[in-house]
């Protein structure tokens, strides 16, 4: 059953729709998801106000889906917390979309700002276009990041991609900013393209795979070897890779792989071999 | 001013010898009264209702600078918990360090109204007060750190107790602080040269003197000032495995001093300074030895401690604990010197319920207060934030009321701690007479409070009303339902006003911020000495460093005659 909606005009101020999930709408009659409450800056409003609203709910959130088209730039949080079902976007989103995300499936056809999928336990989310930073981080002060799911992302992503990340996998198939992983405990991140640098800041485990330019490697990484294959995600990249272990500020066992095409000039830290 | 009746409730006033007994209490002009007649008389109908006195917290990190710095450092902590805006209230943050305003609200709600923050560095005072200030609804008041003072330690070494105790004055004064709260005495000093002290009678670097001296002295200067509260102490090596010798020790060491059967030391959380073991791995629990003890003595009150699972924020002036508790997390943390008085650490911790070592603290903290026969002596505390927030009082009402509610919770802890534990041994279960005292009477007795804890006429009018029938259900098998009473007080009148009903806040008011002014005839005040020594020692000058009366919103000091 699918819940269509489509925003009445463009939004100047942000607003906050944390209740446009499958499990709010789940069983609900479209009235009725028609007076849920939202914030508009600072004005309270109802869903119906702000969206026009068609289609039909499901029995559970299982059952139900969401489309949204339109431009939700201004949107923040749609499917937080949602634990099951399924959420389309057709156009570009806000921030905190899919945040504290236990299960059920968001794809999005355009961009999505900040804080993607932040503190995630589980679930898909799945973006087209390009993604604003902290993809899968946690919370300012919290040390507890993405902790489950996957992200994937076919656009670019900003900095600080996965910050506290402790499981689950992030799949980058543009470029990313700085700081790829910075903090993370576990888990796995991968960039198909370039990174602006210190990839992997104080992670202390984990994999960080990137196959395009890495413009610098940490100085608190050390040099393992050169390996010809990575793994990601049960599946075989072929390199080669240089590979470090990190970061040792933190006393961490992480790993990072840089492939070795793209980085020539990485290739002095072939003579300590 | 309003003129209350609160009809038919059962009262539990210990300190007046009321069990439970049906009867109306009446209400005029903030104080209770005989009686009370007229058209003009509102009247509360709590039949089927526990009437108390306000609820009072003897140790509870609620206000200052640390408070603060914990607040800047856990955004996290606040995002889960929010408070929006009322007509009646403010908005604010929870969730083990609340805002200013929060805190008093969530007080009031579970039918607290007196509430003491308990480690206020001198220098931070004016900070303090700012804070206390924007406290709202509950009365209030603060205990200086005076046991790592330079000026104390040197007076004492030299034995030169008239004079420590001249300073003590002067300091309650300028500070307008309540009790005198020593904090690792001797540690934190020399914690400000990286190190710190192993035992009660190790000599603290640079000082002539053990932290024995030290307690000993200002219990005497305590004696002196004839100040209303016992010494306030945390105890020399808190938070490590088999401290509980050096706790006996720190009670035993001021045995001697004459006390007419009053108390002479209060330590506070003692379930931090009740562990047994030589490391993490041998560590168990000492809270039987600690309770023979106190069992067998009547010059100690103590505070539980009372470990609740949760991810909460630990503050303390301990800066050397700090560390270790910071190098056994590797979580993020703050640690502070304030120049020759004292220092300061924060960490964020979880205490989990699989960990062997924090269940075991949970059990240690049950076990002291059921093992101590006595409810005058054990106060129920969580030393907020340090071992919980206060928000979880009702819970810990719960597992000292019911045996249930504790099995209940044994079953999902660790299993070696659950084995080791004394909690399966023991039946005793709280009466609400016996919760009274732990979290009203006895509190108000120990600080010396003569006009809180209690419902004799012209007392103040602060009284909880809780919707818990102690006739009509059983609440020993019933631990939710206590939960819920204790969590949303059904009325709490603050100063013979009507501050929540139905728990939540129906209106806001100032409470008092409670000092001791001391009245000491070989003042120190303005002698020379003292502006000399702090020209030499301090980076403020003495004039900026007094607080002024007018700097407390409702200043409410008590007067007393001291003996210097």
């Amino acid at each position: 059953m699918t819940v269509s909606m489509r925003p009445k005009y463009l939004f100047k101020v942000p607003v906050n729709a944390r209740n446009i999930s499958p499990d709010a709408f789940a069983s609900q009659t479209i009235d009725k998801i028609k007076k849920f409450e939202v914030w508009e800056g600072n004005k309270k409003r109802t869903l119906g106000e702000l969206f026009e609203i068609t289609g039909e709910s499901g029995e559970t959130p299982k059952e139900t889906s969401i489309q949204v088209t339109g431009d939700l730039r201004r949107v923040k949080r749609i499917g937080e917390a949602m634990t099951e079902g399924e959420i389309t976007i057709e156009g570009n989103v806000g921030m905190h979309l899919g945040e504290k995300m236990k299960g059920g499936t968001i794809t999005v056809t355009g961009d999505v700002g900040s804080w993607l999928g932040a503190m995630m336990k589980g679930g898909t989310i799945t973006v087209k276009g390009n993604v604003g930073d902290y993809v899968g981080a946690a919370y300012r002060g919290s040390m507890k990041g993405m902790m489950g799911g996957a992200i994937i992302i076919y656009g670019n992503a900003g900095n600080e991609v996965g910050c506290f990340m402790r499981k689950g996998l992030i799949k980058i198939y543009g470029s990313a900013g700085q700081f790829v992983g910075i903090h993370m405990h576990n888990g796995t991140i991968f960039v198909q393209g370039d990174t602006e640098g210190r990839a992997g800041a104080s992670i202390i485990d984990g994999k960080i795979v990137i196959l395009g330019n890495a413009a610098s490697v940490l100085p608190s990484f050390t040099f393992d070897d050169v390996k010809k294959k990575v793994k990601v995600d049960g599946e075989e990249i072929l390199g080669p890779f240089y590979s470090f272990t990190g970061d040792l500020v933190e006393k961490g066992n992480g790993k990072l792989y840089v492939a070795k095409a793209k980085n020539q000039h990485l290739d002095f830290y072939e003579k300590y071999l | 001013m309003t003129e209350l009746l609160i009809r038919n409730g059962f009262v539990y006033d210990p300190i007046n010898k009321i069990d439970g007994e049906k009867m109306d209490i009446a209400v005029k002009n903030g104080k209770i009264v005989e009686k009370i007649e007229g058209k003009r008389v509102k009247k509360i109908n709590a039949s089927g209702m526990m009437v108390m006195p306000g609820g009072v917290d003897i140790h509870s990190h609620i206000a200052g600078a640390k408070v603060n710095l914990g607040r800047l450092l856990r955004p996290e902590d606040h995002y889960k918990d929010v408070e929006p805006r009322t007509s009646k209230t403010r908005s604010g943050v929870g969730y083990s360090i609340p805002s200013t305003f929060t805190t008093g609200y969530r007080y009031a709600k579970m039918g607290w109204t007196m509430v003491m923050d308990p480690a206020m560095p001198p220098l931070k005072a004016r900070h303090t007060h700012e804070e206390l200030n924007d406290t709202p609804i509950i009365d209030k008041a603060t205990y200086p750190l005076l046991g790592d003072s330079w000026i104390v330690l040197e007076t004492l070494s030299e034995g030169r107790i008239d004079e420590c105790a001249a300073y003590v004055a002067w300091e309650l004064n300028a500070t307008k602080g309540y009790a005198i709260k020593l904090v690792n005495p001797g540690g934190l000093e020399a914690w400000g040269f990286g190190r710190n002290v192993s035992n009660i009678d190790d000599t603290v670097p640079n000082f002539n003197i053990t932290p024995r001296e030290i307690v000993r002295g200002l219990c005497k200067v305590n004696q002196l000032l004839h100040l209303p509260h016992t010494i306030h102490v945390h105890t020399n090596n808190l938070g490590k495995p088999g401290n509980y010798e050096n706790t006996l020790k720190t009670m035993q060491c001021v045995e001697g001093l004459n006390h007419n059967n009053r108390p002479l030391i209060h330590i506070t959380h003692c379930q931090f300074s009740a562990f047994a073991g030589n490391d993490w791995r041998t560590f168990e629990s000492a809270a039987d030895k600690i309770a023979n003890y106190i069992n067998a003595h009547n010059h100690v009150t103590l505070d539980m401690g009372q470990v609740v699972f949760s991810d909460t924020t630990t503050m303390t002036a301990d800066g050397p604990f700090q560390f270790i508790l910071y190098q056994l997390s590797g979580n993020k943390w703050i640690n502070g010197d304030v120049e020759t008085e004292t220092s300061s650490g924060i960490v964020p911790f979880h205490y989990k319920r699989s960990s062997y070592v924090h269940a075991t603290q949970w059990s240690i903290g049950l076990e002291l207060a059921l093992l101590i026969k006595d409810p005058w002596k054990i106060l129920l505390t969580t030393d907020h934030p340090n071992a919980g927030p206060f928000i979880a009082y009702p819970k810990i009402i719960s597992w000292l009321m019911s045996r249930k509610a504790r099995e209940k919770m044994m079953k999902r802890i660790n299993k070696k701690a659950r084995s080791k534990s004394l909690l399966p041994t023991i039946d005793r279960e709280y009466t609400p007479y016996e919760i009274a005292i732990a979290t009203r009477a006895g509190q108000a007795k120990a600080l010396g409070l003569k006009d809180k804890g209690h419902l004799g006429v012209g007392a103040d009018a602060d009284i909880a009303i809780y919707d818990l029938n102690p006739e009509k259900t059983d609440l020993n098998a019933n631990p939710r339902l206590i939960r819920r009473a204790f969590k949303h007080a059904a009325y709490t009148i603050k100063d013979g006003q009507i501050v929540v009903k139905g728990g939540e806040v129906v209106k806001s008011i100032s409470g008092r911020t409670f000092w001791v002014n001391v009245e000491a005839e070989k003042a120190l005040v303005e002698t020379r000495i003292l502006k000399e020594k702090f020209a030499e020692y301090y980076t403020v000058q003495y004039e900026n460093y007094l607080v002024p009366e007018h700097n407390l919103a409702v200043s409410a000091p008590i007067q007393v005659h001291a003996e210097v």
